[in-house]
């Protein structure tokens, strides 16, 4: 039977998202993603349009004074940038995922589908829910919740309940990829519609968080954002809000940061309940943004190479600091997700002038099983050790938890993009079975990567080399 | 016992751990894809019984009866030590010598 719904992915994948992804096949790797970016979703305008009519976006930028305070005061003279928040718990269902789910349901709601399936652990479970309730529209979400313990995940246990309050269906479980596969068997059962997260109509429902913080700071300080940080895990927050940063004509630096969970295997069934993040860490960053493709779509519209201009890391420990101090500084309580760029961002404003600004894009909803310390009390009961000490020396995933003691230990790790790139060309070779790319392949990986040809030549030859291909 | 219409929670097994991909982690591949369903009973029924719900998005599912009107147990936790004193401390540091 696993076999059977699989053997059929694609027939059945077409038929519930409605896209031909084919017509933007070239050759080979390369495929026409400008184009379909284009064709296959909406405008920015329509889709603010759409977005206002369930008042999704619009949120309020808001500047952390005291954090920037706390900042300068440990920055060299005339550093410490202005750090502002987007509030993206404001919209409907208490995420920016409202954004991405908008498109989606009103594209499924226009073409006749009863229904919308989406497979997430996440806030966008809520946001299809949310938004399905508005259209009119019946809703499934498939969560992996539980160990083989039947232990739940307190984060996504969460995430369920609030699925089951927007009226969703919720289907809960243990941990596997094969999530994928029941998912496929609903999609077939049903006839609805797949809100997958990386479809174009996924990523352009972003774009409208990008240019409203390009246009929000424009309008108040008379120029855009220097940085604006995005917590990284599947890649679309990236691409969709780098998008629109450009499409407002902004030139600023967009940073990728995610939680180190570097060491944890992200289908085992020990390792599921021993981390406190279940997303925006490098289980989903480092292999999404080096092979897109992965998903459940043919083609991923979450890009995240193409725009990423850095991308660092920060620990558990850190992101419970920075959680704490946002309730306790700027009385603001929300996260996790957010907070894993606002801690980047408390270091990296260090690193900028007094008068430039880094913008955080997101925060979330928080409150029972997605608080600090419910994921605490969580993970010291799943034998985590949890102290306080220097977090980036002492984190060790799925093992110790060290929170910093004071704002002068929250660090980041660099991650250098070229480790990313090379392992996209990997990635590639390994996908397609094959060691030589045509010029209009490499052409395509270049773009792909933010790279030129000549750099994909030399990686290409590297990645030979090393002979792990 | 439970009665038609309750609220309830059923359990099924998707794949033995015979019928796991091939790719999983040992410890992953020696367990099964479970999944839990809630919704409303369709019959009467006891718990460990087949039973059939139908559910919030109108399918009418099978599977063993596993809990009536279940419960959130998700909370806010237990004070943590190690969290008590961030905002006390940046309190005080926002105080001393603010411009």
């Amino acid at each position: 039977m696993y076999e059977d719904v699989i053997k059929r992915k694609n027939e059945i994948i077409q038929k519930a998202v409605g896209i031909d992804y084919s017509k933007f096949e070239i050759k080979g790797i390369a495929f026409d993603y400008d184009r379909m970016m284009k064709e296959v979703s909406y405008s920015l305008d329509e889709i603010r349009k759409i977005q206002s009519e369930t008042q999704v976006g619009n949120t309020p930028l808001v500047e952390l004074k005291n954090l920037t305070k706390l900042i300068r005061k440990i920055s060299k003279p005339e550093k410490g940038a202005r750090i502002f928040l987007k509030d993206e718990s404001a919209n409907p269902s208490g995420s920016f995922k409202d954004r991405r789910a908008s498109v989606s349901i009103y594209h499924a709601k226009n073409h006749g589908y009863k229904g919308v399936i989406a497979a997430t652990s996440g806030n966008y479970g809520a946001a299809v829910a949310s938004q399905a309730a508005k259209y009119g529209l019946r809703a499934i979400i498939v969560q992996e919740t539980f160990d083989s313990n039947h232990v739940g995940q307190p984060e996504i246990l969460e995430k369920g309940r609030a699925c089951e309050a927007y009226g969703a269906e919720v289907v809960q479980l243990t941990v596997g990829p094969e999530l994928f596969y029941y998912t496929l068997k609903l999609l077939d059962e049903t006839g609805y519609f797949d809100a997958s997260l990386y479809t174009p109509f996924g990523i352009a429902g972003i774009e409208t968080l990008g240019y409203e913080i390009a246009t929000q700071v424009k309008s108040r300080y008379g120029r855009f954002p220097d940085a604006v940080i995005v917590t990284h895990a599947g890649g679309g927050n990236v691409t969709g809000t780098a998008r629109g940063l450009k499409k407002a004509g902004a030139k600023t630096k967009v940073i990728g940061s995610s939680v180190d969970l570097r060491g944890l295997h992200m289908a085992s069934d020990h390792d599921f309940n021993r981390k406190s993040f279940t997303t925006g860490h490098t289980g989903f960053g480092i292999p999404f943004s080096a092979y897109p493709d992965r998903v459940d779509v043919p083609r991923n519209a979450a890009r995240s190479l193409r725009y990423l201009d850095r991308y660092v890391l920060v620990t558990q420990g850190e992101v419970f600091f920075t959680t704490e101090a946002l309730a306790q500084v700027e009385g603001m309580m929300r996260g996790p997700a957010g907070n894993t760029s606002l801690t980047a961002a408390l270091s990296i404003a260090k690193e900028m002038d007094e008068d430039q600004i880094i913008v955080v894009q997101e925060t979330e909803y928080t409150g029972a099983g997605k608080l600090p310390s419910a994921q605490l009390t969580f993970a010291k009961k799943m034998g985590v050790i949890v102290k306080n000490g220097n977090s980036i020396k002492e984190d060790v995933p799925g093992k110790v938890i060290a929170i910093p003691e004071s704002i002068e230990q929250i660090g980041i790790i660099e991650y250098p993009l070229e480790n990313i790139k090379k392992s996209y060309v990997k990635e590639s070779i390994k996908a397609y079975g094959k060691s030589e790319f045509s010029d209009v392949e490499k052409k395509f990986m270049a773009e792909d990567t933010n790279s030129n040809s000549q750099e994909i030549d030399k990686m290409l030859e590297e990645v030979l080399k090393d002979g792990k291909a | 016992m439970a009665e038609k219409g309750d609220w309830v929670k059923i359990h099924n097994v998707v794949l033995d751990p015979s019928n796991r991909v091939s790719s999983l982690p040992a410890d992953t591949k020696k367990v099964p894809l479970e999944a839990w369903i809630n919704g409303f009973l369709n019959e009467d029924g006891e718990i460990g019984e087949m039973v059939e719900i139908t559910t919030l998005s109108g399918r009418i599912v099978s599977g063993t009866l596993a809990e009536v009107n279940p419960r959130y147990i998700h909370d806010f936790g237990n004070p943590v030590p190690e969290l008590l004193k961030i905002g006390p401390n940046l309190k005080k540091q926002l105080e001393e010598g603010s411009v």
